[in-house]
């Protein structure tokens, strides 16, 4: 085989190895919406920040506007402290509130945002004030059983009388 | 000492190789015992023994390919052994090998072989090189084998095509191992012509290793018989034929009896048939 | 009893030895790679070796195991009315694991062995030694062309085996089963990281492919000059290359993939 047609062969060879990376890449994984933009930070103390993950969406609306940047505890409020990196197209007003939420029944958590109704926006480093920790099962759990004993003594009271 | 001395005169002419009280062997085994020997500029020279008597391992000594124990190799009054990758190199870009069984680069065509010297060492354009490549074919008689692929050429013309490789740069020396070893007559014949000739158009020296006596005393000035790691005798073809040492004496006439036993060390056959005797 | 521990002993030496001749070889190989470069022409033509003549086993390989992964994959997730996630799954398999070590231990057995066997080969017909003999280093001229060819290749093919899978699982979920395209490529993205997940991906056949083309190149240039020799040398470059292959993917998977 001449020297020519080896060389175009194997640049074929190369070309097809970049298609299929650039494909794994972008169709496959999440470069398209992978912004190099610059992001602010927001803080958000919880009182439980339940199974939320350092990489977890921010979304407002449904719509994800940032992503959890690390998650550690304060030592002095006895709190989780979230930082979030929300992306620099997004700007959301002083009172706005932050909850863990579920994605579907058994999904991961993420942070919800909802936005407030003030004028001013919230600036890199603020806190967001406003916030709503994540639902652990076991709570729930103790609280539905904890209504179930208080309805019962009521409905024996008002049963043989 | 002395010896050396005595050789450099034999030969003639000043050496172009010098092999000093050299000892190399493996862990164990030792393959060359002190041994000495010069080859002078523009001779043939035979290295003649039995196998395993140290032969192939004087030439890769030479090449620099091994390092000895102790001793020296002077190459054109430069040590081998001693010199960094680059000179040593620069060594071998003036000598030629032609191995035994040609060790030709399979993956090339004729032509591709012979050219690989002068594509890796000279800056010639590519007309040049193909004039070089057909002239050192037509020397070795393959001019019209130039296209052929190695797979498809005789074992003889592999080691003429090897041959043309060997001298593709116009070495000072080169080095045959073995040549005359699996030939027809006639290959034999070519072969032998080859090496006298193409010592005597360059004016380089010569080195052949064989053990075929006959072909070796045809064409070479003098010669080495080398036997268990050691040189036993050394001269012209006719010294060499005239010699006295009966071990000398039965390697040269190839007589089957002699210092070398025919039968392997046995008790005696008597007792080995169960035949009281 | 003493034989035995004597014994012992002389294979653990032996051992160490090799690992420190093989350890000298590595070192040497990665020094000549960037003076083989000179002449991109000898590495390009080791990757048509090397490269193209694995692409058709490897793409074909990727279809296979695409196809079957979408449907062992599909009855496992329809348990838990998840086969949305189809995509994803694949995705994640192929990307971060089966991509990668498929591949390679596909390519120690094809481009592996041949390398192995060329060398060798060329031992044995004392070619390498022939190119010594000509001042001309056999190592930045015949290895390291091969190595860097090696190292070259296997992303790529990595790369190629997991994409074409993907693209099996496609054809089998979408159009042979039924599932959403839509939801077949949004979870795939949502869930599919570029560089956690794509590029550690790339990373492992990085690492594969050096590993497995060194220790082709080595145990050709070491092993016995006879046909019985390069026989041997074949079998034990695919036996000790699978084993490096899967060691290493053990350390890097808990290097890149365990939980925080």
């Amino acid at each position: 085989m001449s020297k020519k047609q080896i060389e175009t062969l194997v640049g074929l060879f190369v070309l097809l190895g970049m298609l299929a990376i650039f494909f794994l890449a972008l169709k496959a994984a999440n470069l398209a919406s992978f912004s190099f933009d610059t992001t602010y930070p927001l803080l958000a103390r919880f009182d439980n920040v339940g199974g939320l993950k350092v990489g977890a969406p921010v979304k407002s609306a449904g719509v994800t506007v940032g992503r959890v940047a690390s998650i550690s505890f304060d030592n002095k409020s006895f709190q989780g402290m979230v930082t979030l990196q929300i992306d620099h197209g997004f700007q959301f007003p002083t009172d706005t509130s932050a909850k863990i939420l579920t994605a579907g029944l058994l999904g991961d958590q993420y942070v919800g945002l909802d936005p407030g109704a003030d004028e001013k926006n919230l600036q890199g480093g603020d806190t967001i004030k406003m916030t709503q920790s994540a639902v652990i099962l076991e709570n729930l759990i103790g609280q539905f059983l904890y209504n179930k004993a208080a309805e019962a003594p009521a409905k024996e009271g008002s049963g043989p009388k | 000492m002395a010896q050396a001395r005595e050789a450099t005169g034999a030969t003639g002419g000043d050496s172009l190789v010098s092999i000093q009280a050299v000892t190399f062997g493996y862990d164990s085994r030792v393959v060359l015992s002190d041994v000495s020997l010069d080859f002078a500029r523009g001779k043939v020279i035979a290295i003649m023994g039995s196998s395993g008597c140290g032969k192939t391992t004087l030439l890769r000594l030479i090449g620099g390919v091994i390092t000895p124990r102790a001793g020296q190799i002077l190459f054109s009054g430069v040590p081998v052994d001693t010199a960094d990758r680059a000179a040593l190199y620069a060594l071998r870009r003036r000598m030629g090998m032609l191995f035994q069984f040609g060790a030709l680069f399979t993956d090339l065509s004729v032509f591709e072989n012979v050219a690989y010297p002068l594509r890796e060492h000279t800056q010639l354009s590519e007309q040049m090189i193909r004039d070089v490549v057909l002239m050192k074919l037509d020397a070795v008689g393959l001019r019209g084998a130039a296209a052929l692929r190695i797979a498809a050429i005789s074992g003889g013309m592999a080691r003429r095509v090897a041959l043309a490789r060997a001298i593709a740069l116009d070495p000072q020396i080169i080095m045959y191992d073995e040549p005359f070893t699996g030939l027809d007559p006639i290959s034999l014949g070519v072969t032998a012509n080859l090496i006298r000739h193409l010592n005597d158009a360059t004016g380089a020296t010569s080195l052949i290793v064989s053990h075929d006596v006959e072909e070796c005393f045809r064409i070479c000035d003098y010669a080495y018989l080398m036997s268990g790691g050691r040189v036993v005798a050394r001269g012209t073809p006719q010294e060499l034929r005239a010699a006295e040492d009966p071990g000398v004496r039965q390697f040269i006439r190839g007589e089957p009896d002699g210092p070398v036993r025919f039968q392997y060390p046995a008790a005696p056959i008597a007792q080995d048939l169960g035949v009281e005797a | 009893m003493s034989e035995a521990l004597a014994e012992l002993g002389r294979r653990a030496l032996a051992v160490l030895g090799i690992l420190g001749h093989s350890a000298a070889f590595f070192v040497e190989l990665v020094r000549t790679a960037p003076r083989s470069l000179r002449r991109p022409y000898l590495t390009t033509v080791q990757v048509h070796a090397i490269g193209n003549r694995s692409l058709i086993i490897i793409a074909a390989s990727g279809i296979a195991v695409g196809l079957v992964l979408a449907l062992q994959g599909y009855i496992t997730l329809s348990r838990y009315g998840a086969t949305e996630s189809l995509g994803l799954l694949v995705a994640l398999a192929l990307a971060r694991e089966l991509g990668p070590v498929i591949t390679a231990l596909l390519y120690a057995g094809g481009a592996g062995t041949s390398l192995t066997a060329e060398i060798g080969l060329m031992k044995a017909g004392e070619q390498l030694v022939a190119m010594e003999m000509m001042a001309v280093d056999p190592r930045i001229r015949v290895l390291a062309p091969r190595f860097v060819a090696g190292v070259i290749s296997m992303p790529l093919l990595g790369a190629i085996f997991s994409a074409v899978g993907v693209m099996a699982a496609y054809v089998v979920g979408v159009w042979m089963i039924g599932i959403d395209a839509g939801a077949f490529w949004s979870q795939m993205q949502d869930g599919v990281d570029v560089i956690k997940d794509v590029g550690n991906g790339v990373v492992k056949t990085i690492v594969f492919g050096i590993a497995t083309t060194f220790i082709a190149l080595y145990i050709g240039y070491e092993c016995e000059a006879t046909p019985e020799g390069v026989a041997l040398a074949t079998t034990r470059t695919v036996v000790v290359s699978s084993l490096s292959v899967l060691f290493l993917d053990f350390i890097l998977t808990a290097l890149m993939f365990s939980t925080p």
